[in-house]
This record gives C-alpha cells, structure tokens and sequence, in this order.
C-alpha cells in the first residue's frame, strides 16, 4: 500500500517535472493552502501524517459520506502554475481509487483562475489545471471517459474580493460528480 | 388577463425609462493640456414648441472634448451666441484666441420629427468650413449629434471621426441569493441606448464585431461548456461556430470577414486555430505543448499576433497563418498578453503584468519601443477606435469593474462607470457603412 502510493507520488512529479510552464511564483500563500481553506479539513501535512492512508473507503456510497476524504472536492495552484501542489496528490489519489472502482460514475473537473492575467490565457490556465488533475485520476485507474474537464477561467470566482486571500481561494480545480 | 396587460405595460415603461438613459457614466479622469479651444453654440430651436430632451450642441462638445484634441468652452463662458453665420463677430472670436465656432437649428417640424443644421465656422479663415442639413426623429437624433461630431472633428483633425460608432461590452451581476447574471451589451461611444444581445446565468466572453458591425462573434457557457456563437445583431438570429471538446474560446473576425481565428483544446492543449467561414474549413496555426491563445488579426488578414507561454510565461508572438516561424515580439515583463492591432497595423496594445499589477502596453512593431499607457492595478481588454486615436480598456475602481477610454498618445482619459455590477470586455466597433 504504501509503496504503491508512493510510485503514484513519484508519478506525479515526474508529470510535473515534464511540464515547462510550472512556475513558482513566491506567492506567499502558497505552501499555506491547507488551514485556511473555507472547505477546511485539509491539513498541509496531510501527506506525510497518513491522515487519509487508513480505512478510506471506496464503496459507491462513500461518496455521500460527509466524513470521508472523498467529501474533499477543491485544490488550489499558484499563481500562474498548473502544478499540483504535493499537499493535494494524496486527495486526488484517492478521488482517482474512487472513480476506478465504481465505472458508472462520471467527474467533471472545472479549472479556475484568479482575476489577474487576461481572461482568456486564464481560460486557458483553467485548462491546464484541471487537464492536471484528469490527468493524475487517471493514473489510478480510472478510465478516460469517467472525467470530463472544464475551464472558466477567471468567470466564476468563488471569492469576490480583490486581494491575495480572494485570489489564493479562486485559483483552484473543483472535483463535481456526477452521479445517476 | 387585465392584470397582466397591467404588468407588461409596466415592464414596457420600466424598460423604456432604462434605456432612455445611459447606464454607462462618463467621467473624465485625466485631462489633456495644449487641446484646441472650439466654441459650440447651444443650437436654435425653431418650429413647435415642444420640451425635448436631447441637447445636440451638448452631445457634441462632449464628444469633443472625450477625444481629448478639443476644449470646448464652457456653456456660461461663451462670450456670444450667434445663431447664423451673419451673426458671426470674427473679430471677437479672434481676440478670444478661438478658431472655430459651431452653431445651427433644430427645427422640431412635428412630434419626434426634427430638421437639424449646423456650420462649423474658421475664424482665421473668416467664414464657414462646413455645413450640413439633416432630417432626424427621437430615435436617429443622438446619432445624429455624433455624427456632426465626427463631420467637425475630421475637417480640423484630418482624421475620421469615431463618435457615431458603438461598443460592445459584458457586464456581471452577482447578488446575494439570486443567480448571477452575465449580459453582452452594445451601446453608442457615450454609453446611451444601451442594447442586450444576450443574457445568461453562465459567464460570457470575448465580444468581437465583424468587420461590417452586423454580427458579434462570442464565448458562452450556457450549456455548461465553453461554445462560440455568430449572432446576427439585425435579427437576432445565431449560428453555434465551435463546441469541441474543452476550450472554445478567443473568436476575432478577420479584418476582409473571411476568417474567425479562434483558441481550441480538442487536442488536448490551447492552440490557435483560423476557421474559413465560408468554406468551414479549420486550420491549425499552433501546435505546441505550451497556452497559446488570445489571436488577434494584423490589418492584411494573413498574419496573427497571440499570446504564448512556450517560454515560460505569456509573451506576444507573431506567424503568418500559413504556418512558418513564430517571432517572438515582447521580452520586457513577464507577463505580456491578449494583444490588439491598431487599424493601421503600425501599434500593438496589450496587457502588461508585474507582480499584481497589470497595465495597457502599447509596442510600436517598427522600433520595437514599448510605452506604458495606464496607471491602473488590474487594467485588460483593450480595444483601439476604428480611427486608431483613443484605446478603450477594461479597468477596476473601488473594486468594481469599469471602462476606460485613453487616448493613443495617453494624453487623455475618461471613464464609464455602470450604475451597478462589473462591467469588462469592452470592444469597439468598426466604422458605419
């Protein structure tokens, strides 16, 4: 189990090592994401604590369970990076064990940017992220059909304000599922 | 049924106190020194005698004077009101150190039906330079007014006027508890007779005009993805352009028509594409693993400026649509995005970014000199006047979204401010034909 996790893990940095257009921005609120998220509930050392390794359960109906990881459903990115952050690969591995054991359900994932930038290179950043976090999901098994991507690019922030916090909440990919 | 009739002639007069008014405010916010002084005589009124609410001498020292090549005098420091070229005391105005006046009539020949005139007289010249008649009701008066603006500002600039043309724009409204809502708007230069082209709970995009201003090209998420549509502004009528998978985004009509150039993720990373709209034929112009997107046209309708990040970090690049060598055009910044051609394919405005601070750019293409033009903190989407002289642009003021015009030399600024929400995007339309 934890081996396996672990080559997910390395999987994953080797896609983003791949990727030129990563940037680190010095964003002060980047390394932070975790305890100030209005969702909550994601630690910023939730990797290395385990917190999610045990008794994560993949049951179809896990995904209605309040208390389950998988309830988990925003990442956030820096500024201007499509990288996933190290503090939400673990979520997404789990997101992406979900969809592998259960065929008949269907994600969108739908990229956002903040306000800075043009609006449509934002679309396109939007892109970027969810096409990153596809892409992770389906290193664990689920099949391409199951995770649609969509970017709004700046157009829909969930944050109205315009500072670093506003900004920090709206760059982000959301997890919606879709299930019938 | 009596109370609804009651209703929908309530919603009748509502939505016509709307629209009688502007919803875009105007406000200078940056002056230009050395403009030429013109006195605008407030127009005779003859004929019926009837309130009206247009003021034209009005409409067209503000026009004037948002070019910011003009300084209009003052109603109340108008030191005489002559009402026909006779009148004229030459002498005076040349003491004054005026050189032109403008005077005329309307005439109200019936309700809603009016005779207009005007004379644009050169002092130093000693006599009239111009003069035209027109015919006008409620609804082409206002035109009309931009119109005479435009006659006066091209005798004396040498240049084409562009104040009886329209804007597009977006605007957004969030409240809480209800569902936001996106519009796409057209509306004159000055803000009035404001025109909805479409309303949406979902974002829309991107506004750009065929080069005969009868369509608008645009992005919409109505159907929870991103879909770009030709609507027809006469009819109403719309044609569904693009709806592949992932992006449809970045539409610019072709200055010759033919061509929409467009931003699509089919295959899986933003690229540029150019789609024949007669033939429907597409045609990649990018491929490349970086964003490229944001196309804009130059003037010969075979080469595109874009936005890309393959090195990195957004910078402008120029190809040719036949494919070919990308040149890489911007290296100060970085952040260099969403480029517009001047008209005459001499200028490139764009967004210029530096930390959080981002700014209209404009980068002269022979010299490769670049001049800030805004001292905005988040100012994008700029859209240059079919005559090449102002940049109209998408800027926040106490942290709402509003339109700003400058002038290409950054001389002169103004501001258009809606009454409430954000309101982005703003394009300019192409010249009346």
């Amino acid at each position: 189990m934890r081996l396996k996790i672990l080559s997910v893990l390395l999987a994953a940095g080797f896609l983003v090592a791949c990727d030129p257009a990563q940037v680190k921005d010095g964003d002060s609120a980047g390394g932070q994401m975790g305890d100030q998220t209005t969702t909550g509930g994601i630690s910023d050392t939730g990797v290395n604590t385990g917190r999610y390794m045990d008794n994560v359960s993949y049951d179809r109906a896990a995904i209605n369970d309040s208390g389950s990881v998988l309830a988990e459903r925003v990442i956030y990115f820096d500024f201007d990076s499509d990288q996933i952050s190290p503090d939400f690969t673990e979520l997404l591995v789990h997101h992406g064990k979900y969809l592998a054991a259960n065929a008949d359900v269907s994600l969108r994932l739908e990229g956002h940017a903040d306000e800075r930038g043009t609006r449509e290179y934002n679309v396109a950043l939007g892109n970027r992220r969810a096409q990153a976090v596809r892409r992770l999901i389906l290193l664990q098994g689920a099949a391409a059909s199951q995770v649609a991507v969509i970017s709004y690019g700046e157009e829909k922030p969930v944050a109205l304000s315009h500072d670093e916090e506003a900004w920090r909440l709206n760059r982000r990919a959301e997890l919606v599922y879709q299930i019938n | 049924m009596k109370l609804k009739i009651i209703k929908s002639g309530l919603f009748l007069f509502l939505f016509y106190l709307q629209s009688a008014h502007a919803v875009l405010q105007i406000e200078i916010t940056k002056g230009a020194e050395g403009a030429l002084p013109i006195a605008i005589i407030p127009f005779e009124r003859t004929g019926i005698a009837m309130a009206m609410s247009v003021d034209v001498a009005e409409i067209v020292a503000t026009d004037l004077q948002r070019s910011g090549k003009f300084s209009p005098i003052e109603r109340e420091k108008l030191i005489d009101q002559p009402h026909s070229l006779e009148d004229v005391n030459f002498k005076l105005w040349k003491v004054a150190g005026i050189d032109h006046v403008v005077l005329g009539q309307v005439k109200v020949v019936s309700p809603q039906q009016y005779e207009l005139q005007f004379r644009l007289i050169d002092v130093f010249k000693g006599g009239q330079v111009l003069g035209y008649r027109f015919l006008a009701t409620d609804k082409t008066l206002r035109s009309i007014a931009h119109h005479i603006s435009d006659l006066i500002y091209e005798q004396i600039t040498g240049q084409k006027g562009a104040f009886d043309t329209k804007i597009a724009y977006i605007t957004a409204e969030r409240k809480v508890g209800a569902q936001p809502s996106y519009k796409l708007q057209i509306a004159d230069t000055d803000g009035y007779n404001p025109q909805t082209i479409l309303t949406s709970t979902q974002p829309i995009m991107s506004p750009s005009w065929s080069p005969d201003g009868t369509q608008i090209a645009y992005v919409s998420f109505e159907n929870a993805r991103s879909e770009i549509y030709i609507q027809h502004l006469a009819t109403q009528k719309r044609d569904k352009i693009a709806a592949y998978e992932g992006i449809n985004g970045a539409p610019v009509w072709s200055p010759d028509g033919r061509y929409l150039a467009l931003t699509l993720s089919k295959d899986g990373n933003p690229d540029i594409y150019v789609l024949d709209l007669r033939t429907k034929k597409l045609t990649a112009i990018t491929r490349h693993w970086g964003i490229d997107t944001e196309p804009a046209w130059m003037p010969d309708s075979r080469e595109l400026i874009f936005t890309s990040s393959r090195t990195g970090k957004p910078q402008l690049y120029r190809t040719s649509i036949n494919g070919g060598q990308k040149q890489r055009l911007t290296y100060e910044g970085n952040y260099n995005a969403n480029a517009e051609v001047s008209p005459d394919g001499r200028t490139i405005a764009y967004v210029s970014g530096e930390g959080n601070i981002f700014k209209i750019a404009v980068l002269d293409i022979a010299t490769g000199y670049v001049q800030i033009l805004t001292d905005g903190e988040l100012d994008e989407s700029p859209s240059f006047a079919p005559n090449g002289s102002m940049i109209l642009y998408a800027a926040q003021a106490d942290g709402r979204g509003v339109l700003a015009a400058i002038s290409t030399d950054g001389r002169f600024k103004q501001r258009l401010v809606l009454s409430e929400g954000d309101v982005r995007e703003p394009t300019w339309a192409p010249f009346k034909q």
